[in-house]
């Protein structure tokens, strides 16, 4: 009978329906994750995990985000969208979130936090701050902000103001020093935007045109539509993709750009091929002067001709003297000539002289402030609010001098220099100079060079207090922690980003409800504010941050409600071609508001320095710079999970990190393809593994930034080496910025 | 020769007598395993193609009777006014609260029917749990509009003619599974079509995709 019913069951439908219907019961278990069903909606917002600032539309399944896409209309992106702006949910949803405010209960950076309410760690915090200002020291409060530009950090400088701390710092990008070269070059204060889209000829000194400089997304744009229409040259020591995509790559000796910049302009100064009615009429120390003492000045004419002969610049460069002079022709002769200077996407810093020596090009054929040429966009200037009203403690703190000796009579020009802190930090004596660090939309502990160095500054000061919406290294390595909302969840204005021409202002607007126990930084900070009280308090009137940013916003509200954007016209660049705020009322090859030494002419043009990067040669035989990818997040932010996917096997494998090297440099020490070997600079050491790529310069070293993350999330932490870790910050002399693009180095077994 | 291959011979003689005896008993008995044979096979096959099939389904009523008839004759835009296509091109599906409330704010007829839906749904803000008789499980990628758009197919081709019903009808849910009977079709076998369209497993697309298209698609255009 068993046969029977196993023949019988077998010819019946028990068995193929009950497989079937089994299979699909194991899809349906209840532990099985499944999104929730709902009404599909799309909200306007703009990504704001980069300065990029481009608009982005997110689609929302019932009240949760599911998918990041780029906003169709918006002028910076058109619809496009980086991998990492994809990737924004994950900074919403990911493991790395801080879900409620934290005080630490361990050992710094231990890991061992504490969950507490808003009240008690505004309630510690504001405690701490009324003491440092009964010690009649505000100035001890130091705040580093991701930003100086908008409405947040506005406030949280009103807030530093009423306080009475002018340390009041933000990261450096490579921005900064272009900045300064125009500000000195033309007396604007602004930043430099490139008008790629109009220009036919592109001279990049090192800039990571599509690798993520500027908004990234904007220039993806850019080569999509170029269609061959336009002439990239791209001068960089690796062949990277920028120089990939280019129509021509010059290798050069990391750190030499300037120098060549200035023999194109001894090519085309020589050969007369830049703009006459432009160089004659609007510019100031071309040729050479006398003052009015009757002494001569040296002008920029006399010193490209006699110093930055091709001959010369090529064997500082490397780049052969007639590819020098070709390069110059070309850029001359072309219709609109556009020269543009960075590493990378934009984080590594760079001097004031190269950054004077490639605007002094822009300026050689004209550009300035023309379509398709280098238009200055004036600082944005949309919010007003009623001034502050100091007390005489705040009065006081503001006398000070800035702790990271910014606008002090040394670097008079500098208006942040974060990479000073640590070591004004070391040098003080007794008490640090810091007792209280904030941080908000930065992390100094990863982005800071010499990491061993910002943890020992770190270990001086009493207090630091972190803002960030995720775990970060500075997140880490506080000891309270005020959770932000993600900026999908907040409402913030977003400037447009340094490099580009648009003149809009963008706002992220909360796409989905707070996920977590977060709160605003604003209105973190306007609650600090007003449980300080007194002269603090009184500067901010505003109930919460949200009122405060419509205040300031005022009609443009609706549109950026609406639109994502709206176009302010305070930024456009005013000055007519010819029409410059310096003395002079021209522009100024011969910088004449430098007021460094009067005495030598080349402190105040152009030059080129030849700072060499730390480390002696004999000891440490290669060099090592750093390179971005479109793929990694180099910055305070960590890279989600779904980038790291992305990345290539000979870049990252397992948890080693592949230093891309050149195989005749390699060879002559010894090494082979692959191999495991300890990377040493004066600074760290780490274990790394050598990839062989012929596209980059012999004794040269290339490692990607954005990885050797030590916190974040499992999915980060522990993967490759931080670049920062293993190099120092330096002082550009002529500015007081930061100037270490990289480091000496020298690789043993491991 | 050994003196064992002479033996066998002798055993051999012997094994015939006890196999024919055996076989004799086995006849005897072969009738009765034959019957129970067939009890077993004829049962579980009755089992398996009858009783199986209505043990395997329960029946549950939709929360409210909706009449779909009585929608259409108001409605301006037949289907497309409840079940449109969205700005990004997805396909909205079966409305939800919102959009039913966006009407039916209050009690507007005398239907009983409605008088639930507004009280017990619409009052409290809370989403009628429909029985969907086409769902598909969440590995399954279904783009209506690359087949109403795209093949300018009807609504009907696929879900039968249910804008002219007037009563939602029995949603018989696998007990295993959860999904409607719609979906493997009401013949166990999966002969014939259900009177409510089409029935709707994988194979049953493959093989309107190969009449229509020439080829089954591939593995990756439903299952991402």
């Amino acid at each position: 009978m068993a046969a029977g019913v196993i023949g019988g069951t077998t010819l019946s439908p028990v068995p193929w329906k009950l497989t079937d219907d089994i299979s699909i019961w194991t899809q349906n278990w209840p532990w099985t994750p499944v999104p929730k069903e709902g009404r599909d909606s799309y909200k306007t917002s703009v990504c704001d995990l980069c300065p990029g600032g481009c608009g982005i539309q997110v689609r929302r399944v019932a009240d949760r985000a599911v998918k990041i896409d780029g906003l169709p209309d918006h002028p910076m992106n058109q619809g496009k969208l980086c991998p990492l702006g994809l990737s924004g949910l994950q900074f919403l949803y990911g493991p790395a979130r801080v879900k409620s405010p934290m005080k630490r209960t361990g050992k710094r950076g231990e890991g061992k936090w504490q969950r507490i309410s808003w009240d008690d760690a505004i309630k510690d915090i504001t405690a701490a701050l009324k003491k440092l200002r009964d010690q009649k020291m505000p100035q001890r409060l130091a705040w580093v902000a991701g930003s100086d530009r908008g409405t947040l950090p506005q406030l949280i400088q009103r807030f530093m103001d009423a306080y009475g701390s002018p340390n009041f710092l933000r990261p450096p990008s490579a921005h900064d020093a272009y900045e300064m070269a125009v500000s000195l070059m033309q007396g604007q204060q602004g930043t430099a935007g490139f008008d790629i889209e109009g220009a036919d000829h592109i001279l990049s000194f090192g800039a990571g045109l599509f690798e993520g400089w500027g908004a990234p997304a904007r220039m993806l744009n850019v080569y999509g539509n170029m269609h061959g229409s336009k002439h990239i040259v791209q001068i960089d020591p690796r062949l990277s993709d920028t120089a990939a995509k280019a129509d021509q790559w010059i290798p050069i000796t990391p750190g030499t750009e300037g120098a060549l910049a200035l023999g194109m302009a001894h090519v085309i100064v020589k050969e007369s091929l830049y703009k006459q009615s432009f160089v004659n009429q609007a510019t100031f120390g071309f040729k050479d002067w006398t003052d009015e003492n009757g002494k001569i000045h040296t002008g920029f004419k006399t010193l490209v001709i006699k110093d930055y002969s091709p001959e010369i610049v090529g064997q500082v460069t490397g780049v052969d003297p007639k590819t020098i002079a070709t390069l110059a022709r070309r850029f001359s002769l072309a219709k609109k000539p556009i020269a543009v200077i960075g590493r990378g996407a934009g984080r590594l810093p760079g001097t004031l002289d190269e950054c004077m020596a490639v605007h002094a090009l822009n300026a050689l054929v004209g550009n300035l402030n023309q379509a398709g040429g280098v238009q200055i966009m004036t600082e944005p200037n949309y919010a007003k609010w009623p001034e502050v009203k100091y007390d005489p403690i705040a009065s006081a703190g503001l006398q000070k001098p800035r702790v990271d000796g910014a606008g002090t009579s040394a670097y008079p020009h500098a208006r942040y220099c974060l990479h000073r802190l640590p070591a004004a930090i070391h040098k003080a004596k007794g008490e640090s100079p810091v007792q209280a660090l904030f941080v908000t939309h930065a992390n100094p502990m990863y982005t800071l060079p010499d990491t061993a160095a910002t943890k020992a500054a770190f270990d001086r000061i009493p207090l630091v207090v972190s803002f960030s919406s995720y775990m970060d290294e500075t997140a880490a390595y506080s000891d309270y922690i005020l959770p932000n909302h993600t900026f999908l969840e907040r409402y913030e204005d977003v400037p447009p980003p340094a490099g580009t021409t648009q003149s809009i202002v963008g706002l992220c607007q909360p796409v989905v409800r707070p996920v977590y126990d977060t709160r605003h930084v604003g209105d973190a900070v306007i609650s600090i504010a007003k449980s300080m009280g007194g002269f603090v308090e009184n500067a901010f009137p505003w109930k919460d941050y949200n009122s405060y940013l419509k205040a300031a916003l005022k009609e443009n509200w609706k549109q950026l409600t609406d639109k994502g954007y709206a176009k302010i016209t305070d930024f456009e660049p005013k000055a007519s071609p010819g029409q410059f705020n310096t003395e002079s009322g021209k522009f100024e090859f011969y910088g004449s508001i430098t007021g460094a030494d009067e005495g030598a002419d080349k402190s105040v043009l152009p030059g080129f320095s030849g700072l060499q990067p730390e480390g002696k040669p004999e000891q440490y035989p290669l060099i090592l710079i750093a390179y971005d990818s479109m793929r990694i997040a180099g910055g305070a932010v960590g890279n989600p999970p779904f980038m790291t996917k992305t990345v290539d096997a000979d870049v990252l494998k397992d948890e080693i990190m592949f230093v891309e090297i050149n195989p005749k440099s390699a060879r002559k020490l010894g090494f082979f393809d692959g191999d495991r070997v300890l990377l040493t600079t004066p600074k760290g050491q780490a274990e790394v593994r050598l990839r062989f790529y012929e596209g980059i310069k012999p004794g040269v070293m290339a490692m990607p930034q954005g990885f050797g993350h030590t916190a974040f999330s499992k999915y980060l932490a522990g993967k490759g080496v931080n670049f920062n870790s293993l190099i120092a910050p330096s002082d550009d002399p002529k500015s007081g910025l930061n100037a270490a693009w990289g480091i000496r180095a020298n690789i043993s077994r491991a | 020769m050994d003196t064992n291959d002479q033996q066998h011979p002798v055993s051999n003689d012997a094994s015939p007598e006890t196999g024919d005896a055996s076989a004799k008993r086995k006849n005897g008995s072969g009738w009765i395993i034959l019957l129970f044979f067939v009890i077993g096979f004829v049962g579980s096959m009755l089992s398996g193609w009858i009783v199986f099939p209505d043990l395997l389904y329960s029946e549950k009523e939709q929360p409210i009777d909706f009449n779909h008839q009585l929608h259409m004759g108001v409605v301006y835009e037949g289907c497309q006014s409840c079940h449109y296509f969205q700005k990004d091109g997805s396909f909205s599906g079966i409305p939800d609260l919102y959009a039913c409330s966006s009407c039916h704010q209050f009690v507007q007829g005398t239907d009983p029917e409605e008088e639930k839906f507004v009280n017990d749904y619409v009052l409290p803000n809370k989403e009628v749990p429909w029985l969907v008789h086409s769902r598909q499980p969440d590995n399954v990628f279904f783009s209506h509009a690359a087949h109403v758009k795209g093949a300018d197919m009807e609504c009907a081709t696929c879900h039968g003619d249910i804008g002219r019903s007037t009563h939602t009808r029995v949603y018989q849910e696998n007990r295993i599974t959860g999904y409607s009977r719609d979906i493997w079709g009401y013949n166990i076998a999966r002969l014939g079509e259900p009177k409510h369209g089409l029935r709707m497993k994988m194979n049953d697309c493959a093989d309107c995709h190969e009449q229509q298209t020439g080829h089954k698609g591939y593995c990756f255009q439903c299952h991402k």
